[in-house]
């Protein structure tokens, strides 16, 4: 009976995996596939032409033309490749530089008003972009910042969710063990730097790794704050490519989704227990 | 009594002291946060109540403006069907993979892996993938034709059937992040309730029904904050993959939002933000109940 039920859960599982991963494969198949097995296949979802769909797991004759083209031959996409970075790591290296002492004085310092402040942050966080989209055009205009990298790259290093992640997980390290280093004499800094950061990691990762997908796939605060196309970044400038240049589309989302996916398998652990401890308690 | 006053005094020092660094720590966030959120959400508010210049009161008047627009209401209630198709399924459909996904056995961290892997990857890199499946030539429509022996032209993306379509991109994406949250509130549960239940003869729906879900009480509130604020999201699947003019069917509040952003109609888009904010209240709230009596319990 439990032997039935353990595999049971194995195929339910194993049929919500395929659900993953046959779109992934059919994304990768048709990433190797040569431009004219490509017109072949997908003339109508590429948006030239009508013709049936020839699905394929494999490409027949498998082919690295289109990323050469894409990495070689594209001037293109290398600029709007390094717009993302540009908007998104900057951001991140902020968000750490002064979310995280925010975190640590939320969690671990007393001073009046901690618990209403704290309430402001994450009534903020919970706001959908469009709620503050027009008053947050209107100070950014004001400051001159429109059509620009910082227009994104300023309001994303304040917003208030990973000092939100990493206020749980500074929070969730062991009182005893900063009390130690009290007793040894250090001080506030000393204890933020050798006990709060390195006991805090697993929330700092999920924090960073969390902001990073949503900063690399943005799409509303580009869309309404850069007019210049040559300072788009890579989510907008994907769905042009198809148009512009089809055979190159499916090899641009592989590379568009590699930093993403390699950042999240590397973290996969502290993602979680980052994520367990924001969740668990309140 | 002289010493007593010196303690007490390098006490208050001592506060102050720790005052200051709080205060260090917390100041660079503290503006930022105020200058780029806390300040534009208060102008959201007080534009609400003005005119289209934004110099004299107007009462409620764009209130009742977007309250009467025709557009506002066919967004609203669209963002509602979608709510309420797309939360639920995703808050069971997660918890069950999370009670399949917790139970050790061969392949636990592949799965867990796999389902997960879609909440990285880009929305623009797999709206191709959408687009194979789901265009009037697609896979999808093949498949159909296979079962049921019809030829199916149905374009799944930009006519009538987007609406199922879109709710299903939106699960597919955020399955795996609610998962994880009630992984992690599932491995908070200690094992010795579960071993007592057993000793005491329970099977296993009465260990979830009188253990597992009670605990689970305050990762619910979490769930389904998270699930309604990241609903707005699925606008970056709809623009994917439809544009920025799709099928009314699923047209909802950050189309019109967009909309009204490019003529500048800002005294509607900040009435629109308040109606915004007052409707996701009661979500919060309960959420915010959820979590508070699921500790007690």
């Amino acid at each position: 009976m439990k032997k039935i039920k353990r595999k049971l859960a194995v195929l339910l599982l194993t049929l919500a995996s395929l659900l993953v991963w046959l779109p992934l494969l059919l994304l990768l198949s048709a990433a190797l596939m040569p431009e004219d097995e490509l017109l072949w296949r997908y003339l109508s979802p590429l948006g030239i032409g009508k013709a049936p769909v020839r699905a394929a797991l494999l490409p027949s004759y498998p082919s690295l033309e289109a990323f050469t083209e894409l990495l070689i031959r594209s001037p293109g996409f290398f600029v709007m490749f390094w717009n993302s970075c540009i908007q998104t790591f900057p951001m991140l290296l902020g968000q750490l530089l002064i979310g995280a002492p925010a975190a640590w004085a939320f969690a671990r310092l007393k001073f009046p008003g901690r618990r209403g402040i704290f309430a402001l942050y994450v009534l903020l966080m919970v706001l959908p972009f469009q709620v503050t989209q027009v008053s947050n055009y209107l100070v950014l205009d004001c400051l001159g910042l429109l059509n620009s990298h910082l227009a994104l790259i300023l309001p994303g290093i304040w917003s208030t969710f990973p000092v939100f992640i990493m206020t749980r997980s500074f929070e969730a390290v062991p009182g005893a063990l900063l009390e130690a280093a009290y007793l040894d004499g250090a001080g506030e800094l000393q204890a933020f730097f050798l006990v709060g950061l390195p006991a805090g990691y697993p929330g700092i990762v999920t924090a960073m790794v969390l902001s990073f997908i949503d900063a690399w796939n943005a799409l509303e605060q580009p869309v309404a704050y850069l007019k210049d196309m040559s300072l788009w970044p890579l989510s907008l400038y994907l769905p042009e490519i198809v148009s512009d240049k089809a055979a190159v589309a499916f090899a641009a989302g592989i590379v568009m989704m590699l930093p993403p996916v390699l950042l999240y398998l590397n973290g996969e652990g502290e993602l979680e227990q980052g994520l367990a401890a924001s969740g668990v308690k309140e | 009594m002289k010493n007593c006053l010196g303690k007490m005094e390098r006490r208050r020092k001592r506060q102050g002291q720790s005052r200051i660094t709080a205060g260090c720590f917390l100041a660079p966030s503290l503006c930022g946060v105020l200058l780029f959120q806390a300040l534009p959400f208060l102008d959201v508010v007080r534009r609400s109540f003005l005119d289209a210049m934004g110099r004299s009161f107007v009462g409620m008047a764009n209130y009742a403006a977007v309250w009467g627009n025709e557009a506002f209401r066919m967004a609203a209630k669209n963002t509602l069907y979608f709510f309420a198709a797309a939360v639920p399924a995703l808050y069971l459909v997660s918890l069950a993979l999370s009670l399949l996904v917790y139970r050790p056995g061969a392949g636990q961290r592949l799965f867990k892996t796999s389902l997960v892997l879609p909440m990285v990857l880009p929305a623009a890199a797999m709206a191709l993938v959408w687009r194979i499946l789901f265009c009037p030539d697609g896979l999808w429509n093949q498949l159909l034709y296979a079962f049921t022996g019809k030829p199916w032209e149905q374009d799944w993306v930009h006519g009538k059937a987007a609406f199922p379509i879109l709710v299903s991109t939106y699960l597919w994406k955020n399955i795996g992040y609610d998962m994880l949250l009630w992984l992690a509130g599932l491995s908070a549960i200690p094992q010795s309730l579960y071993d007592a239940a057993r000793v005491d003869g329970a099977g296993e729906p009465a260990q979830l029904r009188y253990i597992t879900l009670p605990c689970l009480q305050g990762t619910m509130g979490l769930v389904l904050v998270l699930s309604v604020v990241n609903s707005f999201r699925v606008y970056r699947e709809a623009y994917l993959l439809a544009g920025s003019y799709p099928d009314l069917s699923i047209y909802m509040l950050p189309h019109l939002f967009s909309h009204w952003f490019l003529t500048l109609d800002i005294q509607k888009m900040s009435t629109a933000a308040v109606f915004l904010v007052l409707a996701s209240l009661p979500a919060w709230g309960f959420g915010r109940w959820l979590r508070r009596s699921g500790k007690e319990g």
